[in-house]
Formats: C-alpha cells, sequence, structure tokens
C-alpha cells in the first residue's frame, strides 16, 4: 500500500493524464419545501443547483466561484453523491453515478473525497489523529495488517507536512491549519482521484492559508489529483485553478480558463465579481474602474424569470427579462450564459 | 496639523483565564486623526477588537480589565470617565458598527425605533422628530422606500440591508468617530464593495474619522489612508496606506503582502507563506512576537522588545532587523 504512493507510479498516472475524471450534465438540485402537519404537501421549491454541466480532466483543477447561496457547496455535496441529485448525469471515471445505491457507491467513494471548510468542526474532537486519519482505511477494510496501517498514518501525516510522533494527539492540541492538514491527510488516505475541496482555506488565518494553498497544490503534482474547489475568494481560486466556473443562483452564467476569466469576463455577472474584489495595492485600486452592481442575490425561492442576474445587470435589456440565456460554448473551451455574448436567434 | 479626533496613549488590555493572566493589547498608541480612515489590520489574536472594544469600554469585566493606558477623545480620557459619561459618548460621539449586523440589531424593535433611539436618547429629540430623522438617515443609506421602512423588523433584511441599517443607526447623532470591526466579513463580494463604498461615501462628506479593523488587506488598499498592523497585541508597523504596500519594513507586514494571492498577481509565483503558527497570547516570547516565525530575525529579536519607531516622519516600525534585508 505504501508503494502505491511513489512518485514512479504516480508520475505513469500523470503521462496519461488527460482524460475524463468527471462529467456533470444538466445537474439538478432540488429541496422541496413542505409544510402541514398530518398531510404534509410541498408548497415551494428551492432549485439549489438548476442545471448545471461542466467536466473536469485528470490533474486538473476546477474553481467553482460564487455567492452564498449560488449552489456551489450543494454541487460539491451532489457530485460526491452526499445529496442526491433530482436529474442529471455524473458521469465519474466513466459511470454514471447519479442513481447510484448506498452499497454502488461505498466502492466508488474510495476514489472521490472531500475536504471541509471548517477544521474544527469536521474533526471528531474524541479520536487521536492517527484514528481519524484511519477511519476511512477501516471503513474500507483495508487496515487489516495493522503495522502497515500504521505506517501509512506515517507517511500520510508526513505527505501533509505533520510529524507522525503527532498521530497520538487529539484535534485540539493542533491549530487551524495544522487541523486542515491533519483533514487533507483523511481524505487522501484511500488515494482518491477526486478531491472536492469546499471553501477549505477561508476559515484560517491570511498568514496560514498560502501554506495551505501550497500544500493542494504540491499535493496535486505528486499524486496528480483531480481538485474541484469550491471557493468565494477569487484571488485563492485564480492561484490554483485551471479553469474556473462562475456560478449564480444555480447556474453556471460563465466557464472559462484561469487567465482568459480574468483577463476578459465576458458575463456581466463575472465582471461585477472581479471589479467587487479589492486589490491589495492602493495605487492599482485607485486607478481601477469601479463598477458595483447594485442589489443583493435574490431569493433562490423565486428566482428571476429570464436570466436569473437581470434584476442586477447594468447591461439588462428587454430580452433578459424574459428569456433564459444558455449556457453557450464560445472559443477556447470557454462558454457564457447571457444575451450579450449568444444573441438569441431566429 | 489640527488635534487629533482620538489620542489612544499605552493602551493595555489584560484578560483572565485559566493559564493566567494573558496581555491582549499590549502598550499600543496611535492617532486618528480628523475625517480620517486608519485601517487597523490583523489576523484573530492580534488585538485588533480588543482595541476597539478597549477604547469604548466594553471590554467585559470579569475577565477583562483595562490595565493601562489613555484613550483621549474631545479633551477627555475615555478610560477615567464615569459610567453614565461614557455611555453618553457611545452610539452618540463615537458610534461603532460590528460584523455580525443581526446581533447587533433587537430583532423586536422595529427598525424605526431602533435607528431613532440614539436620537431620542442623546438628543432628546421628541420621538415623532427622530422618527422623521430615522427617515432621512435610511434613505441616506439608500434603502429605498425609507418612511415605510420604519415599521419593519430586522428578519425582513437581507444581510446587507442590515449592514446598511447599522450604518443608518451609527449616523443619527453625527459622530465624529465611527469604529466599524469587520463590517462586511460576513457578506457577499459585491455586497461588501457596496456596503464599504457607501460607508467610505458617507464619512467623507460628513468628516468623520473611520477606524476600520479588517484582516483583508485588499480591503485596507481600497479604503484606507493609514494602517496600522497589529500582531500578538501589539502594534509592529503603521504608515500612510500607500507607503506601506510600497515599502513594507516590518518583516510581518512583508510576509503578509507576499502570502496573500493577488487578483492582479503572477499565478507562476509560488506564494510565500509565513511560516509557523500565530502566536499563543499566553505564551508569548521575551523578545519580538513575530521572532519564532521571521527569517530576518536576529538574536536580539528572542530575548528583546523592539520599540515602536519612527523610520520616517509618517512611518513606524518595531523592527530591530535590518530593513534592506526584511524587503530584499
Amino acid at each position: 500500500m505504501q508503494n502505491s504512493l511513489s512518485s514512479e507510479v504516480r508520475a505513469d498516472a500523470r503521462v496519461s493524464a488527460t482524460d475524463e475524471v468527471l462529467r456533470v450534465s444538466d445537474l439538478k438540485v432540488h429541496f422541496p419545501i413542505m409544510s402541514g402537519v398530518l398531510f404534509k404537501h410541498e408548497i415551494a421549491t428551492v432549485k439549489a443547483v438548476d442545471g448545471v454541466s461542466f467536466a473536469l480532466n485528470r490533474g486538473e483543477t476546477l474553481g467553482l466561484v460564487g455567492e452564498s447561496g449560488c449552489g456551489k457547496s450543494t454541487t460539491g455535496l451532489a457530485v460526491l453523491r452526499m445529496l442526491t441529485p433530482t436529474a442529471g448525469r455524473i458521469l465519474f471515471e466513466g459511470a454514471d453515478i447519479a442513481k447510484h445505491d448506498a452499497a454502488a457507491m461505498r466502492a466508488v467513494r474510495r476514489r472521490m473525497q472531500m475536504v471541509y471548510q471548517d477544521p474544527y468542526g469536521s474533526l471528531n474532537p474524541r479520536m487521536t489523529v492517527r484514528d481519524i486519519i484511519l477511519e476511512p482505511l477501516e471503513v474500507h477494510g483495508l487496515a487489516d495488517d495493522r503495522a502497515a496501517a500504521r505506517a501509512r498514518v506515517d507517511e500520510l501525516l508526513r505527505l501533509v507536512g505533520l510529524l507522525p510522533d503527532m498521530a497520538d494527539r487529539y484535534p485540539h492540541e493542533f491549530s487551524g491549519g495544522q487541523r486542515q492538514r491533519i483533514g487533507i491527510a483523511r481524505a487522501l488516505a484511500l488515494e482518491p482521484t477526486l478531491i472536492v475541496c469546499d471553501e477549505p482555506v477561508s476559515a484560517l488565518d491570511v498568514s496560514i492559508q498560502a501554506q495551505v494553498v501550497n500544500l493542494f497544490m504540491d499535493l496535486q503534482e505528486r499524486l496528480g489529483l483531480t481538485y474541484l474547489f469550491i471557493a468565494h475568494d477569487l484571488a485563492v481560486v485564480r492561484h490554483i485553478s485551471d479553469r474556473i466556473a462562475v456560478m449564480y443562483l444555480g447556474r453556471i452564467v460563465e466557464i472559462a480558463r484561469r487567465d482568459e476569466l480574468y483577463a476578459r469576463p465576458l458575463h456581466p455577472y463575472t465582471q461585477a465579481l472581479l471589479a467587487a474584489v479589492p486589490v491589495a495595492d492602493p495605487e492599482v485600486e485607485a486607478a481601477r474602474p469601479r463598477m458595483i452592481v447594485t442589489g443583493e442575490v435574490p431569493s433562490a425561492l423565486r428566482p428571476p424569470p429570464g436570466c436569473r442576474f437581470h434584476t442586477r445587470c447594468p447591461s439588462a435589456m428587454p430580452v433578459c427579462k424574459t428569456i433564459d440565456p444558455e449556457l453557450t460554448d464560445l472559443s477556447n473551451g470557454r462558454a457564457v450564459a447571457c444575451h450579450l455574448h449568444a444573441p438569441v436567434r431566429g | 496639523m489640527s488635534t487629533p479626533v482620538l489620542q489612544v496613549r499605552g493602551l493595555t488590555t489584560r484578560f483572565r483565564t485559566d493559564r493566567g493572566e494573558l496581555t491582549a493589547v499590549d502598550d499600543v498608541s496611535f492617532d486618528v486623526g480628523r475625517g480620517e480612515t486608519v485601517a487597523i489590520v490583523g489576523e484573530s489574536g492580534s488585538g485588533k477588537s480588543v482595541t476597539a472594544l478597549s477604547i469604548l469600554r466594553l471590554i467585559p469585566s470579569p475577565p477583562g480589565r483595562i490595565a493601562a493606558g489613555e484613550v483621549i477623545f474631545e479633551n477627555r480620557n475615555l478610560l477615567e470617565l464615569d459610567n453614565a459619561s461614557i455611555r453618553d459618548i457611545r452610539g452618540n460621539k463615537i458610534a461603532m458598527i460590528f460584523q455580525e449586523p443581526m446581533s447587533s440589531l433587537n430583532p423586536s424593535l422595529t427598525v424605526g425605533i431602533q435607528v431613532a433611539e440614539p436620537i431620542n436618547e442623546h438628543r432628546r429629540t421628541p420621538w415623532a422628530a427622530a422618527l422623521e430623522k430615522a427617515a432621512e438617515l435610511i434613505s441616506r443609506v439608500r434603502i429605498p422606500d425609507a418612511q415605510s421602512r420604519l415599521a419593519s423588523f430586522p428578519h425582513q433584511y437581507s444581510g446587507g440591508m442590515r449592514q446598511r441599517i447599522m450604518i443608518a443607526m451609527s449616523l443619527g447623532c453625527a459622530p465624529s468617530l465611527i469604529i466599524a470591526d469587520e463590517p462586511t466579513t460576513a457578506l457577499d463580494v459585491t455586497v461588501q464593495a457596496q456596503i464599504l463604498d457607501l460607508l467610505k461615501q458617507i464619512t467623507q462628506e460628513s468628516g468623520t474619522a473611520l477606524m476600520l479593523i479588517t484582516h483583508d488587506l485588499g480591503v485596507v488598499a481600497r479604503y484606507a489612508d493609514r494602517v496600522i498592523v497589529m500582531y500578538g497585541g501589539r502594534i509592529v508597523e503603521t504608515a500612510p496606506a500607500r507607503e506601506l504596500y510600497k515599502k513594507p519594513r516590518h518583516p510581518y507586514t512583508v510576509g503578509l503582502l507576499t502570502s496573500v494571492p493577488r487578483l492582479d498577481g503572477d499565478t507562476r509565483r509560488r506564494l510565500i507563506p509565513i511560516d509557523g503558527q500565530p502566536p499563543d497570547l499566553a505564551r508569548l516570547p521575551a523578545g519580538c512576537a513575530f521572532a519564532p516565525r521571521c527569517r530576518a530575525a536576529v538574536a536580539r529579536c528572542h530575548h528583546e522588545r523592539p520599540k515602536l519607531e519612527p523610520v520616517s516622519p509618517t512611518h513606524q516600525k518595531a523592527c530591530f532587523a535590518n530593513a534592506e534585508l526584511v524587503v530584499q
């Protein structure tokens, strides 16, 4: 088991590396809102994710950004099947897992893992670090050889920049950054292909964030990992991602290669989002054009008709109020859902 | 130069804990000029929020106590005032905006009453007139339909709108200083920009000084005139914003600026993290609190505390290391 992590094996994995790990098509996750005591009935539906499609290649990082309520975390949970999708397909390593039952999912889960936002809430305070990291191995029956399992924990701790003699301590003895490293070691224990990272650095102090961001990038290079990196911090996402999808009210509004998205955002929402983030340089800030969108994200319970962003969009046209723009492929792997860039034909 | 609106001298705040008394704010001195926006930057535990709370004497006691120092505001030392007099300053001449607007607003009182209350309380304005003023303030923070909003309750508002209500509330008595403690940390980025732009514009129009407490170096760059960087309860560097970003002199400031990815940064460049962990206030080193993580540290840093000393007339740092080495 230890050898399988050796760099040669992984280097091979990376050479044959352009294959698709994940393809999500028209994913929908709707939550019913129930009312009534004796006769429960649905009174409304929150369309948290409403028709999301993207693909992710081996060794690649796709950043998923957007403001709260846009559906980015729900998308991540549905991809891991920790939520059951209402509709759509989730092709993971070639098989559609959208309708897998629990038993079928168990076999797949070894290869898809999650790193959570809150390093305080996501580690059991009554378990030692060793037990936390061993748990996924035990669940999957890979810890029967105790000596090998022990060695594996030591190896994983070293891999995430901790020391093996920390294994018998409890989570409270660690700082936020160290706890996040423990969470990463646990996610790596089963040698997953895909890791969904949900805001993995946003709970950390700024001086610690860089350590964890660098660790994610080093691990990707060494192990050929594929990341779905969900975050609201556009600077962190830019640093770590190859491609970025911008979400708004349950939809992807724009998806593009990193440098293109940041240099030339096409969707007015992407433009607004980027303009809102201040750059840590007063001279750059003073010279930057300001574009502030008004209002806040409307309720996902009643998304606006037509384009969901039209109520806040500075470039909204009459058509935007009635016709919902589709995510349309432009050149270079870029797609935008906006009538400005893909006029309605006919 | 006119006298500053606020002068903090040697402020020291301690908290009693299971592990002994720790010093959350240690000998902190700074001024805030009239109409100036001063940002206090630091990570959790740096003492930035405790500094703000100490100025208004909002430190829960016990376990906390302000152990030393002076806070001079309008020729009076706020730390020596009796309770009635400090209450007369809070929400009147010095207003405060907190991070979480929902827990700062009373859920069972209408928005109108809450915005009007300080005007009624401090200015002895009758309720009818205070409510009229409240409607004016609510439209000033760009909430449409202000008159009819007076009867609404905080839960009917989104996070951004609640923070606007907090700003309206803070403006009621035309304060000369607003202290905003991470006012937009709980908000989405497009809303953060709206709120901070509003706050900046309103304070500029009325000549109100703003003390902005934040951990976000981007926010500081966009809004602050001057910056105070805190670490382990002490000020480690202070300078006008442009100077601080262009020529940071303290290794911690340099570390912060190089460890945070920038929206316009070079993506091929690896982030240079600050090694180690933020300090444990109960076990601060004898010397400089940053020394254990500092790449420029010399022997002296580990046993002697550097004082805040001028590098230029406007720029001060607390560091023994050779500045040239630090900046590289």
